[in-house]
């Protein structure tokens, strides 16, 4: 789905990322992780274009996401932030259905996507015709992610979306996350530095460190076969409370 | 969406507000545009020679304007055809720089620039200093201009005119060698309240005003003599000689007909028994020329209405262009960083022009009355307007653009539907300030014949009245608050409801 061929990227003389090769397979959830300032927040943004590269090509389906047509591929691609960036000036519903209606979609289809969308994503009936700043985060979360969802997209980008919330939302919306990745099928490339989060969600994952890819797997890869020392200092360096309250730590 | 409703209400103000504009029926007769200065007996002047021209069949157009610079460069730019002038100020401010010694030399200096110049009318407009009656009987021996070299304590007080004046404060402090420094400016008339309340104690006068009598002013003598003859006497265009020729010989009917008592005397009726300026004129012209006139005063609701139309006017039309202007530049210093910088210091230089001097400055290129003061006061406008609308998109938080941007919209479409929605209050409270400043600003208008509430205002400065005086500073003060009530009514209309039931712009 996503290809990246030889990006590279440096703000202000510093580079974040290292010129690297990834590519991102069509209806899997890839989780991006590593810790602050490690380039997978960067990496984000180049694959939506809203980044330029300094050197390299990012490819979507095949197309240069890029020039002239990089308007219409983002059509084709969901992105969600922390916080959910949605738009005050709009209800929930108009966040979800700005773009459909700019793209003057047929009024009854986005009325029945929304509703299928607001089902699918737990929000209440309520909360739908409400703003931004009457919601709660979590209900934010839900908005934002069905904004991304909308227009169905092929691929769906998400950028720490939990960073900001309690734990226990956080838990039920990890858990709603999951049901919708796995009943969606889509594309997705999940961004988080919480290893918990994404042994979780992801069918694969890329540690990345200093702007460099350090390894590329699965959970179980990352835990019983690290490619480097870091692997296994990055995981265990996130405390564990039933490992803490048996006073044995992992080292 | 809010958009629309933004351009919707755009047009209801501009059609409200040009509407008194559109019309105005031109007849056959020639139109004369006589001009005064914003002193009654100017005006009263100025009257009398609108009841001449009209007598022979023109029609009149009076318009009072400021002090002298004003009136010159409106004559010298055709917004008016003649004032009258005193051969004095003609000499040492309008030629100041050419040397001259004769009313020869004079009057060719003035065929040089196409103005004529009439024969006397008959008194002597001087200058002279003058100090109150207490301070008189406090110090008998304080007779003459050179005595004041013994009080170097005493405060003077002095029209603004006369302080900058090549023959005003200046030369006279330093032919008199008197402190020239203790001296302060301030508006002719307010002067004379400054002398009765103690407030300075030498002012100049001129040697017509009617309150010299009225306060029971002493005049120092000008014992160097000083000061030259200040005959008054009309000046004119050329031109007018062909565009209405009895006009002309008509208000040369003026030459040799008042006398310092008698101009002395219609100012006090003018000026103290509160006698209208026209029906002073027309009383005059009756009894001199046996010309009647009618004389049609307006009611006072009828004033306060034309008042307020003129003024909306004058702030609609102007805030109006400004908002056409002001906020595409704001989009612009906002998206392309490098323009930025420069578009706002420009604005911002703008405003840093004393609102007097931008009217004045705009007279020769856009004549008097209400268009420099449109021009001005749009002019005013677009910093607060560029800058809020600046301030407004570049304040819209990171995650929201970039939330925007993701989204696939192109630019203008992400500006129409996001980012001027979301600066929509920074925007309006731009638009807010342009306004409620601009009612206060117009006022001075009232210096350059734009009409409105400054109109009121300087009258009742001139003729010492508070009556006027209120009369245009409490509607000004009235519809600053009026607008400001209306913007944050229309706050409910025009921001978007979700950026009023959050804190701000950000989450």
């Amino acid at each position: 789905m996503f290809e990246l061929r030889n990006v590279s990227k440096s703000y202000s003389g510093r580079q974040v990322l290292a010129p690297l090769d990834l590519e991102i397979p069509t209806g899997r959830t890839l989780v991006l992780i590593g810790p602050s300032g490690c380039g997978k927040s960067t990496l984000l943004r180049l694959l939506l274009g809203l980044l330029e590269p300094d050197s390299g090509t990012v490819l979507f389906g095949g197309e240069e996401m890029a020039g002239p047509q990089v308007l219409e591929l983002r059509h084709k691609v969901g992105y969600v932030i922390q916080g959910g960036g949605l738009f005050p000036h709009l209800t929930a519903r108009g966040n979800v259905t700005l773009l459909a209606d700019y793209l003057s979609r047929p009024a009854d289809e986005v009325r029945q996507r929304v509703e299928e969308l607001r089902q699918l994503t737990h929000l209440q009936p309520e909360a739908i015709d409400r703003y931004p700043a009457q919601l709660s985060g979590g209900q934010q979360q839900r908005v934002a992610l069905m904004r991304g969802l909308m227009l169905d997209p092929a691929a769906l980008l998400m950028d720490e979306p939990l960073g900001a919330l309690d734990p226990l939302i956080r838990a039920e919306l990890q858990r709603d996350l999951r049901e919708i990745f796995r009943s969606l099928k889509k594309t997705v490339v999940f961004v988080t530095h919480d290893i918990g989060e994404a042994a979780y969600l992801a069918d694969e994952i890329v540690l990345m460190r200093q702007g460099r890819i350090v390894q590329r797997g699965t959970i179980e890869d990352l835990l019983h076969r690290p490619a480097d020392p870091f692997v296994t200092d990055f995981i265990s360096a996130q405390r564990n409370p039933l490992e803490d309250v048996k006073g044995a730590g992992v080292k | 969406m809010s958009t629309h409703r933004l351009l919707s209400l755009l047009t209801v103000v501009a059609a409200f507000v040009l509407a008194p504009h559109a019309a105005s029926a031109q007849d056959e007769r020639p139109t004369v545009r006589i001009g005064s200065k914003a002193f009654t007996e100017s005006v009263v002047l100025g009257e009398i020679l609108s009841r001449l021209a009209e007598d022979a069949g023109a029609g009149a157009i009076h318009r009072t304007l400021g002090g002298t610079p004003v009136v010159w460069h409106a004559l010298l730019a055709g917004e008016i055809d003649c004032y009258v002038d005193y051969t004095g100020t003609i000499k040492e401010e309008i030629l100041k720089g050419e040397s001259i010694t004769t009313i020869e030399q004079m009057r060719a200096e003035l065929a040089e620039r196409g103005i004529r110049m009439s024969q006397p009318i008959g008194f002597n407009n001087t200058y002279a200093l003058g100090i109150s009656r207490k301070l008189a009987e406090q110090h008998p021996d304080l007779k003459t201009v050179s005595d004041l070299r013994r009080y170097p304590d005493l405060r003077y007080g002095f029209g603004n005119e006369f302080m900058d004046r090549s023959d005003g404060w200046p030369a006279l402090s330093a032919a008199y060698g008197l402190p020239r420094a203790n001296a302060s400016g301030l508006d002719h008339d307010l002067a004379y309240r400054g002398l009765e309340a103690g407030s300075i104690d030498v002012m100049d006068v001129y040697t017509t005003d009617a309150e010299i009598e009225y306060y029971g002013i002493r005049l120092l003598k000008d014992d160097q003599r000083f000061f030259p003859e200040y005959d008054a006497v009309i000046l004119y265009r050329e031109d007018l000689e062909e565009r209405a020729p009895e006009v002309v010989p008509s208000l040369l009917r003026l030459a040799g007909t008042i006398d310092e008592a008698q101009m002395s005397q219609m100012n006090a009726r003018a000026k103290l028994d509160q006698v209208p300026e026209p029906i002073v004129a027309a009383d005059f012209v009756l009894e001199q020329f046996g010309i009647e006139s009618n004389i049609e005063l307006e009611t006072r609701t009828q004033r306060l209405l034309r008042y307020t139309l003129e003024h909306l006017r004058l702030v609609g039309i102007s805030v109006t262009a400004a908002i056409l202007l002001a906020v595409p530049l704001g989009i612009v210093a906002a998206k392309v960083s490098w323009l930025g910088q420069f578009v706002l210091s420009a604005v911002g230089i703008l405003q840093t022009i004393p609102s007097l001097a931008l009217f004045v400055i705009l007279i020769p290129l856009l004549g008097v009355g209400p268009l420099p003061a449109i021009a001005a006061l749009f002019l005013y406008s677009l910093l607060p307007i560029v800058r809020n609308t600046y301030t407004g998109l570049h304040d819209i938080s990171p995650p929201l653009l970039e939330s925007a941007e993701a989204l696939g919209l192109p630019s203008g479409a992400k500006l129409r539907l996001i980012e001027l929605p979301l600066a929509s209050r920074a925007i309006l409270a731009g638009v807010k300030t342009a306004a409620v400043i601009n009612i206060g600003t117009a006022t001075l208008g009232g210096l350059i014949n734009a009409g409105g509430y400054g109109e009121p205002i300087f009258s009742g400065i001139r003729l010492d009245r508070n009556d006027l005086l209120l009369e245009g500073a409490v509607p000004a003060a009235l519809m600053a608050l009026a607008a400001q009530g209306v913007f944050e009514l229309s706050e409910r209309w025009l921001v978007p409801k979700g950026l009023r039931t959050s804190a701000g712009q950000a989450e």
